[in-house]
């Protein structure tokens, strides 16, 4: 990356791998549990998360110095209700089914403890460049986890990728069914979310040997 | 820099923020109102539509006649709207606008006669008569659309809710749900049974349809027993009109 200098460039590199805000501090995690269901919902989770997170990080890296002490707390979790409030409203009037799937998983994002962790880890002690930064990393971290549980939650479980059948019709028996395949309805179900991380957080740490802890 | 740990700059501080937002949102919100609401009318088009078989289903899933046909699938299909106040029967187009929830506050005084919207629609010949209806769930508020023949047997439903749990209430609009109403009879003889969700059914795979029951979802009891009592509640006020279609 050109563009940014090594440092900066670790903001958005680190989260996405060795410091995964889901994989590796198991932040976020319910979110992740209870909206893969679908490969569609994940990423529009993931888009509606990279606005908050990178908006957020910066509005309160700005306000850094002017923030009473005493209510940070508040006034974070105000920023992040209020951007929260306007991405749910723009779903509302342009994508009107999608708020219905996701429904409360928008209102949700308030309490999404990676946003309210990076606020007051981050943000509050950097400038918003690197904020800025830090916001995209942590919500790409994040993304790409949500992405790819779903990614196999849909494909294993309804035989389909953002809806589109790709193995074929269950019902006609045409594709991979025609060979005797069915899907796996369990893999709809939140138990099948939490397997699906724990083989990412598995695949990850036996590849990068630094992260297993010693006892 | 002034000393932002005194108290005088904190409720300063937290006014200032409380007016900024305040502004936003309500900029943003009146901005978009009139999209959002676009939106809920084309989904109560779609939702009436569905519940007399206009749609889109397969396999399983639900899926609405697309937004780009809809208001032309509708004039097509719903051929009157109706708005039944005690015995006057007036014909209102716009009578699917009707907000049942307001209707529902109006109607506790009791000098208020109820309005109630009544939607017939007519595919291959049949004929449809199309109730919303208002209720309450686990959580927040349930509501649906109940389409019935001339010989008062359901033949479809639409069941849609605000924030039952996912996973269980939430279960009530899906099809396996829904489906089971179909072919279900809301009258034994002359009176008004409505259709009760019954847990242990004995009848588990809907076989009987005049038993005046549905199988419930497990798991969602409180949904359940509310959907049924806004089902009877609601599809009651209009028994005195639906007696007159029987022929």
């Amino acid at each position: 990356m050109g563009l940014l200098s090594k440092k900066d460039a670790k903001l958005i590199t680190d989260p996405l791998a060795d410091n995964n805000p889901i994989t590796i501090q198991v932040l976020g995690i319910c979110s992740a549990l209870a909206i893969t269901a679908e490969l569609k919902a994940s990423i529009v989770m993931s888009i509606a998360v990279l606005f908050v997170l990178g908006v957020g990080n910066v509005i309160i890296s700005l306000m850094r110095n002017i923030i009473p002490s005493k209510i940070r707390i508040i006034v974070q979790l105000i920023v992040v209700a209020t951007l929260v409030i306007i991405v749910d409203l723009v779903l509302k009037a342009f994508a009107y089914e999608l708020s219905k799937t996701l429904s409360v998983f928008v209102g949700l994002i308030i309490t999404n403890c990676i946003i309210m962790g990076r606020f007051e880890a981050f943000a509050l002690a950097n400038g918003p460049w690197r904020s800025f930064l830090d916001g995209i990393g942590n919500a790409l971290g994040y993304g790409v986890i949500l992405i790819i549980v779903g990614f196999f939650r849909e494909l294993l479980g309804s035989g389909s990728l953002l809806g589109f059948k790709v193995l074929g019709d269950s019902i006609e028996k045409t594709g991979v069914y025609a060979y005797g395949y069915e899907n796996n309805g369990f893999m709809l179900l939140a138990p099948m979310a939490l397997i699906t991380l724990g083989i990412i957080i598995w695949v990850q740490r036996s590849r990068n040997g630094a992260l297993i802890e010693e006892n | 820099m002034a000393n932002t740990d005194k108290n005088s700059y904190t409720v300063l501080f937290a006014t200032g923020m409380v007016l900024i937002v305040g502004t936003l949102l309500a900029f943003v919100a009146s901005s978009l109102k009139e999209k959002i609401s676009e939106n809920k009318r084309i989904e109560k088009q779609q939702n009436i539509l569905y519940a007399m078989g206009v749609n889109d289903n397969e396999d399983g899933s639900v899926a609405f006649v697309s937004k780009k046909i809809v208001g032309s699938e509708f004039s097509k299909y719903i051929t009157k709207q109706i708005v039944i106040e005690g015995d006057k029967v007036t014909e209102n187009n716009e009578a699917y606008l009707i907000d049942l929830k307001k209707e529902e506050a109006k109607a506790k005084n009791k000098s208020y006669t109820r309005k109630l919207p009544l939607f017939i629609g007519q595919k291959e010949g049949e004929e449809f008569y199309i109730v919303p209806m208002r209720g309450k769930g686990l959580w927040d508020a349930i509501w649906g659309y109940v389409a019935i023949d001339n010989q008062l047997i359901v033949q479809g439903v639409y069941f849609d809710h605000a924030g039952e749990t996912p996973g269980l209430g939430s279960n009530i609009k899906e099809r396996f749900f829904m489906d089971d109403f179909i072919g279900e009879h809301i009258f034994d003889g002359d009176v008004f049974k409505g259709i009760a969700v019954i847990k242990g059914n004995a009848d588990p795979k809907n076989l009987n349809k005049t038993d005046f029951e549905v199988d419930a979802i497990a798991g969602a009891t409180i949904t359940g027993t509310g959907l049924a009592t806004m089902f009877k509640k609601d599809l009651e006020m209009y028994v005195p009109y639906l007696k007159t279609l029987k022929k």
